[in-house]
C-alpha cells in the first residue's frame, strides 16, 4: 500500500478527527483504493497537453453567446436568493442559544 | 512601554527589522462574493446567510462581478498588473466560523501583482513593493466572551461569512514599525480614494496581519519571522512591532533561537504572547476552486475599470501644489479624505485667492474642530463658507480679527459662516482713517524717541508703533492700513 499510516494520522489531524485503530486500517486501505484508481489518469499520454486545472472555461467560453461566459452575476439583491430565516439557518446547528452557533471553546486562554 | 531583557544598545544596534504587511479590506459590495446575502453591518447574528455562506452541501458560489471590478480597481491604485486570467483555489483549515472547511481564496495565480505604493520617509520617499493583490471570502466571526457559558463555549456569527475581501501583501520592504505605520496610512487612504471600502478599523473592514524578523545589518539572509495578529488600529501594530523587534533581538543577543509562530498583541500590556493553540504547520492543501470558472479581466475590461480610477492622493497633491500655489504641508492637509479635497477644490476655484483658502481652512477652521472633536464633515463652516470668509478678508471689507470672531459665533451657533454673516449684519472693518489718524497722532507724540529712532533709519521701529496702534482699537484696526498710514506720518 502506498498510503502509510502516518499518511492518514495526519489528514485525520488536519481535519479534526480522531480515528479509532480499526477505522485507521480501514481508512488506509480505502485511500489507498481511491489514489490507486485515480493514478490510472497517469497512463494517458499528455505529453502534448498544456498544465490545467479546470477544463470547464473550455466550455463556457464556447457558449459566450449567452453573454455570461464568465458565469458572474451582478451585485444586487433583487430577483436573487433570499438569505435563509434565522430559525431555518440554526436548524442544524449542533449548540445554539436560539441566536448563534455555539461550539466548544476554540481559544485556550 | 517596551521591556525586554537588559541587553545593550550597541548589541540591539547592530540588528536591523524585516517587516511585510498582509492586510485585508472589505470590499464595499451590497452582497457577498459568493452569494446574494446582504454585506450590511450590524444585522441581527446568523441573519445573512444562506445555504452557500453556511457551506450547507451541495450549494455552488456564484462570482459576484462588483466584487472583481472594486478588487481590480483597488489592484491599479496600488500600480499593480492586473492578471488577464486568475484562479480561485480553495485553502483548506479547520474552524468553526469557517463552515465549509476551506476557503474559497486565491493562490498561484491571483488578481494582481508586482505593484508599488511610495511612503514619505526621513529626507524623502521610499518605495513599498506589493507583491499581491486577492480576491478572496472572510470568515465568520467567532464571539470568545461575554456570554454566560464563554468558559467553555464559543459563539458563532456567520452574517460576515463570504463577504468580499482582499488581500494586500507587501514585500518585506519595510525596515521599522515607523514605516510599517506610514505604509499603513498611505494604503488606507488610496483605498478610501477608490471608495472600493471604507477601511473602518472598528468594524473590521480593514485588518492587518505583521510578518516580521531581525537580522544582522548587512546580512542577506531573513531571519526566522513571527506573525503578530490580532492587532485593531495603526498605532497597535506600530508598538506591537517595536515590542516584537526588540524581543527577538534580546531573544539573539541571549544566544537563543527565534521559533516561527503566530504571536497575539495585548494592547494594555504592549506585548505580545504565543498563540498557545495546537501547534501544527500549517497546511492548507491549497487546490484549484472546482466550482468556479477561471476569473478572466481582459485587456478590454481592465481599461473599462481603469476608467473609473480617480486622482490618486499623491498625485492630487503635487497638483494642488501647483495649482494653488500651497506648500506641501498646505496639501497634505487638504488631501487628509477624498470629501475634503474635493470641498476644498471647489471653494478655492471659486474663490479669489486660493491660498488664503487653504490657509483658513489650516488656521482657523483645523483647529477649532479639532477641539470641536469632530470631523470635516460634521463642520459647521462649509467650504463656501470659508471661500466666502476668504473673500471677504481679501478684499479689506473684515480684518482678520473678525473673521475669528465670526468663526467662534459659527461654532457656537452650529450655522455656517454665511448665515452668521448675515445674522450679524454684515459687519465691515472701519474705514474710516480720521478716528485712526487721530489714535496714531496720539500715540507717536506720546514716544518721541521711537519716533526720532525711525527717522535717523532705523525703519524697524514702525513694528512698535503697528502694535501700539493695534492695542489702542482693541486690535479692531486693519493692520494694512495702520502701516500705511503710520509710514506716511512717521515719513512726513
Amino acid at each position: 500500500m502506498k498510503v502509510t499510516e502516518q499518511d492518514v494520522k495526519y489528514a485525520a489531524d488536519l481535519a479534526n478527527l480522531e480515528l479509532s485503530a480499526e477505522e485507521q486500517t480501514r481508512m488506509r486501505r480505502d485511500l489507498d483504493a481511491i489514489l490507486g484508481y485515480i493514478d490510472r489518469l497517469s497512463e494517458l499520454d499528455t505529453a502534448n497537453v498544456p498544465r490545467m486545472a479546470q477544463v470547464s472555461h473550455m466550455n463556457a467560453s464556447s457558449q459566450s453567446h449567452t453573454g455570461d461566459a464568465d458565469g458572474s452575476r451582478e451585485d444586487i439583491h433583487e430577483g436573487l436568493r433570499k438569505s435563509l430565516p434565522h430559525s431555518v439557518a440554526l436548524q442544524n446547528a449542533p449548540d445554539s442559544d436560539g441566536i448563534f452557533f455555539k461550539v466548544p471553546k476554540v481559544i485556550e486562554r | 512601554m517596551v521591556t525586554t531583557p537588559e541587553t545593550s544598545v550597541a548589541a540591539r544596534a547592530r540588528y536591523e527589522a524585516v517587516i511585510g504587511l498582509e492586510v485585508h479590506v472589505q470590499l464595499l459590495t451590497a452582497t457577498k462574493i459568493f452569494c446574494s446575502c446582504s454585506t450590511r453591518f450590524g444585522n441581527p447574528p446568523n441573519t445573512n446567510v444562506c445555504p452557500v455562506c453556511l457551506g450547507l452541501p451541495g450549494a455552488l458560489p456564484v462570482l459576484n462581478r462588483k466584487a472583481v471590478e472594486f478588487a481590480a480597481l483597488a489592484a491599479m491604485a496600488l500600480n499593480c498588473q492586473v492578471n488577464a486570467t486568475s484562479i480561485f483555489a480553495r485553502k483548506n483549515y479547520f474552524y468553526p466560523d469557517l463552515p465549509k472547511g476551506y476557503q474559497i481564496s486565491q493562490y498561484d495565480k491571483p488578481l494582481a501583482e508586482h505593484g508599488a505604493i511610495e511612503i514619505p520617509v526621513q529626507g524623502g520617499a521610499k518605495k513599498i513593493g506589493i507583491t499581491r493583490v486577492h480576491l478572496e471570502e472572510d470568515a465568520g466571526k467567532s464571539l470568545h466572551e461575554g456570554f454566560a457559558d464563554s468558559v467553555d463555549t464559543t459563539a458563532i456569527d456567520l452574517n460576515r461569512s463570504g463577504v468580499a475581501l482582499i488581500e494586500i501583501v507587501s514585500e518585506p520592504d519595510i525596515a521599522s514599525p515607523e514605516e510599517a505605520y506610514e505604509y499603513l496610512i498611505r494604503l488606507k487612504e488610496i483605498i478610501l480614494y477608490t471608495g472600493v471600502s471604507d477601511c473602518n478599523m472598528e468594524e473590521g473592514s480593514l485588518r492587518c496581519d505583521a510578518n516580521v524578523s531581525v537580522r544582522a545589518r548587512g546580512q542577506r539572509e531573513f531571519g526566522t519571522k513571527t506573525e503578530v495578529k490580532n492587532v485593531n488600529s495603526f498605532r497597535f501594530i506600530r508598538e506591537a512591532l517595536e515590542y516584537e523587534i526588540e524581543r527577538q533581538k534580546g531573544v539573539l543577543e541571549s544566544g537563543g533561537q527565534i521559533t516561527q509562530e503566530t504571536r497575539l498583541y495585548n494592547s494594555n500590556e504592549g506585548k505580545t504572547y504565543n498563540m498557545r493553540s495546537k501547534e501544527q504547520a500549517h497546511d492548507y492543501r491549497y487546490f484549484p476552486e472546482p466550482d468556479l470558472l477561471p476569473l478572466i479581466i481582459d485587456e478590454k475590461r481592465q481599461a473599462e475599470i481603469r476608467r473609473s480610477l480617480p486622482e490618486l492622493p499623491e498625485a492630487r497633491r503635487k497638483r494642488m501644489v501647483a495649482d494653488y500655489g500651497i506648500t506641501e504641508y498646505d496639501a497634505q492637509v487638504l488631501t487628509f479624505s477624498k470629501a475634503l479635497a474635493d470641498q476644498f477644490e471647489a471653494a478655492a476655484k471659486a474663490a479669489k485667492n486660493p491660498k488664503r483658502v487653504a490657509n483658513l481652512v489650516q488656521s482657523e477652521l483645523m483647529g477649532r474642530l479639532k477641539a470641536k472633536g469632530c470631523e470635516i464633515e460634521q463642520s459647521p463652516i462649509s467650504m463656501k463658507g470659508v471661500a466666502l470668509s476668504a473673500d471677504l478678508v481679501e478684499s479689506g471689507v473684515i480684518s482678520g480679527k473678525m473673521l475669528k470672531d465670526l468663526y467662534d459665533l459659527s461654532f457656537a451657533r452650529e450655522k455656517d459662516f454665511p448665515d452668521v454673516y448675515e445674522e450679524e449684519g454684515r459687519p465691515e472693518q472701519s474705514r474710516d482713517t480720521s478716528a485712526l489718524e487721530q489714535t496714531i497722532d496720539e500715540i507717536l507724540a506720546a514716544h518721541p524717541r521711537q519716533v526720532e529712532q525711525f527717522r535717523a533709519g532705523k525703519t524697524a521701529v514702525i513694528g512698535f508703533f503697528v502694535g501700539q496702534v493695534m492695542r489702542a482699537s482693541k486690535r479692531q484696526a486693519n493692520p494694512q492700513l495702520v502701516n500705511e498710514l503710520l509710514t506716511r506720518k512717521l515719513g512726513g
